[in-house]
């Protein structure tokens, strides 16, 4: 099976019967995903696009078996609904939403150390796209139709950038394994290495597409971790080569605020890590299938 | 979102930090009695704008006397200041602070801010105050101490006392030193902060302990919830094109090359500037639209672009998902009814039903070159500038 989602993962939409909840439910089940029901707080007991609402998290696992969620529920309500999944014991919840405080961030993955490994979910997001396994599950916001079903792992922190390098793929007939946006927060649920790890070990991912921006330590953690740790080839592109030091680009997490952080300092780590560098954004596809030519 | 020192002390002496006498002035009267309530017999007429290293830019001047105050406040006032962190255009003085002279016998540093590695609040101290963090870490890495603070539990007395050890601080002001740095911790845990410096943090000769420059910024995530934050904005220090931008919910940095891009996703958008770099051009500004690239915000991006006297070509980069690229298409052409562009235009659409919104494009007799690629998007937008 792929990472985090494939064809049996049974999707809850928190925050289910607004209209970002409505509209993407409707374009994941249309893309084939599983969604079993959905959660809005005084609405259980309704049904919504014909599935059930229910009340609570729990309520939704026990009648369902639900083992994924995704979150739309605005800013402000994200890191309850977030905890209120872990707590249920859902398995990966992707939360979409932009403009989580960070101080709320740090809250959840604090309160998640509560859980051992085995029964700790995986947050993914927030401020993200989601994630697809072309072909069998899609829990995100992307156009499922531009993923080719192949042996490719993207992660981005992108959304549209990760669209690209998709696309990119697929023109020279690559596909995807799974492609997860992590979200371009500065504090997020997994990082680039808790993601690689993952397609190290996963038998359906031939290499790893990583594609990184300015700011933060998870980009070069991800390349200390390959260099170190894996057998798979891991290509890079590091967006922000002209963005100015101090600035936020449009992610709350891309700014440069210490060494290490900008692009031109990641990809000289990440080369020194042993992975293949993508040297423009327009060349992500091409450069993936130079190096899985020569595997 | 950042704020000005004097606001900054405020919200600190709030959380049991001590700082200097002093009050904020608006025009020069004001600043000479100003100076005679606060009392002493010396002050500092500190220009406040968003930016540090005021003082090597002229912005801090030390008076004898209640005139010299109104004369240096008077100097100070609508003066533009360019500091090495304001850019050539340097920043307005709108407001002048005035504070009571120190003595200063030892000059700290205390900075707290988020630590993206560990993910918690690291709090970070010197003994070489006065000079920036940057010139310490690179000059006297060795006086620097760090203190990772645990988020569930907050700062506890031990770690703000190690640190005021660890400072060299005499044992008789150990108590005060600890409860100074755990009411900068206070400040940041409960008011969304995401970055507290003092700067310098000083010991008098007459042995307090005082905050004598402060910096805070704020997540403006979290600005929902902390009104009494976000009322302190200035707009004054920020740029135009960026709270047209802010106010419209656009992304949107101004940068200082001459082509302007509209871009969907803040990942493409950097993209995007580093091909028009790696085409030999230079970006006139980073927008992001949003994912979802709606007309509306179309509309209102070509105005804000359009706005930018530097720009002499534009470059539209549109990824469309399950906002088809004839949507987008139909908003381009929408936003150019009701914009004149005078400049060169080049529009490149990706994904989703690209054909149809190429084609819409095309019908439209809108006057643009149109792109394929990333790359190929760049490098036309280039070439048109020079023809």
């Amino acid at each position: 099976m792929t990472i985090l989602v494939d064809k049996n993962s049974k999707i809850i939409i928190q925050g289910f019967t607004g209209k970002m909840g409505s509209f993407h439910a409707d374009e994941m089940i249309k893309y084939g995903s599983n969604v079993v029901g959905g959660v809005t707080p005084g609405k259980g007991g309704s049904k919504h696009l014909d599935l059930p609402v229910f009340n609570t998290v729990k309520d939704a696992v026990n009648e369902t078996g639900a083992d994924a969620s995704i979150l739309f529920v605005p800013p402000a309500f994200a890191a309850d609904s977030a905890m209120e999944a872990a707590d249920a014991g859902i398995k990966i919840c992707v939360a979409i939403v932009d403009g989580i405080p960070s101080h709320d961030m740090i809250r959840i993955k604090r309160y998640m150390r509560r859980y051992t490994k085995s029964s700790k979910m995986t947050l993914v997001g927030p401020n993200c796209a989601g994630i697809i396994s072309p072909g069998k599950s899609m829990l995100g916001i992307m156009p499922g139709h531009i993923y080719k079903e192949g042996r490719i792992g993207i992660i981005s922190r992108s959304g549209t950038l990760g669209y690209e390098a998709a696309q990119q793929l697929k023109n020279l007939n690559i596909g995807v394994s799974t492609s997860v946006g992590i979200g371009g927060d500065p504090i997020n649920g997994s990082s680039f290495r808790d993601i690689i790890e993952k397609f190290e070990t996963d038998d359906e991912t031939d290499a790893i597409l990583m594609i990184g921006e300015i700011g933060g330590p998870q980009e070069v953690a991800a390349g200390e971790f390959a260099k170190e740790n894996m057998k798979k080839p891991v290509i890079a592109y590091i967006a922000g080569l002209t963005a100015p030091k101090g600035r936020v680009m449009g992610h709350a997490g891309a700014i440069v605020s210490a060494y290490g952080e900008s692009a031109i300092e990641k990809v000289e780590i990440l080369k020194e890590c042993g992975i293949t560098i993508s040297k423009n954004p327009s060349v992500m596809g091409d450069t993936v299938k130079s190096v899985i030519e020569k595997m | 979102m950042d704020i000005h020192e004097y606001q900054a002390k405020k919200i600190l002496s709030n959380f049991g930090v001590t700082i200097p006498r002093g009050g904020i002035v608006y025009s020069p009267e004001n600043a000479e009695n100003k100076a005679r309530e606060i009392g002493g017999s010396r002050w500092v007429v500190k220009a406040q704008i968003h930016s540090g290293a005021r003082g090597k830019a002229g912005g801090i001047i030390v008076c004898n006397n209640p005139l010299e105050v109104a004369q240096a406040t008077d100097k100070l006032l609508g003066k533009k200041l360019v500091t090495n962190q304001t850019g050539p255009e340097g920043k307005i003085v709108n407001r002048i602070y005035i504070e009571e002279a120190t003595d200063i016998e030892k000059e700290l540093y205390l900075g707290l801010v988020f630590d993206r590695s560990s993910e918690s609040i690291m709090v970070v101290a010197s003994t070489e105050g006065g000079m920036s963090v940057e010139e310490i870490s690179k000059e006297k890495p060795e006086t620097i101490i760090r203190s990772k603070i645990e988020v569930a539990v907050g700062m506890q007395n031990f770690q703000a006392r190690e640190l005021a050890f660890g400072l060299g601080i005499e044992p008789d002001l150990i108590r005060r030193a600890s409860d100074t740095i755990i009411g900068c911790y206070k400040a940041f845990s409960e008011l969304d902060a995401t970055m507290v410096e003092v700067n310098p943090l000083v010991i008098s000769k007459q042995k307090q302990i005082l905050a004598l420059d402060c910096k805070m910024s704020f997540d403006n995530n979290a600005m929902f919830r902390r009104s009494q934050v976000s009322e302190l904005r200035d707009k004054t220090q920020e740029d135009s094109k960026e709270i047209f931008a802010s106010d419209r919910g656009l992304n949107y940095v101004s940068l200082d090359g001459n082509i302007g891009n509209i871009i969907n996703g803040a990942g493409l958008a950097m993209a995007s500037m580093d091909m028009i770099k790696l085409a030999g051009g230079a970006p006139a500004n980073f927008l992001d639209v949003g994912g979802g690239a709606t007309p509306e915000k179309i509309v209102k991006a070509f105005k804000l672009v359009t706005m930018d006297e530097k720009v002499k070509v534009i470059l539209v980069n549109i990824f469309a998902g399950i906002n088809r690229c004839d949507w987008v298409a139909e908003g381009i052409v929408d936003a150019l009814k009701k914009i004149e562009i005078k400049v060169p235009l080049v529009i490149r659409l990706a994904g989703t039903n690209v054909e149809k919104g190429n084609q819409i494009l095309k019908e439209s007799k809108i006057n643009y070159i149109e792109a394929n690629t990333l790359e190929d998007a760049a490098n036309k937008a280039v070439a048109a500038l020079t023809k």
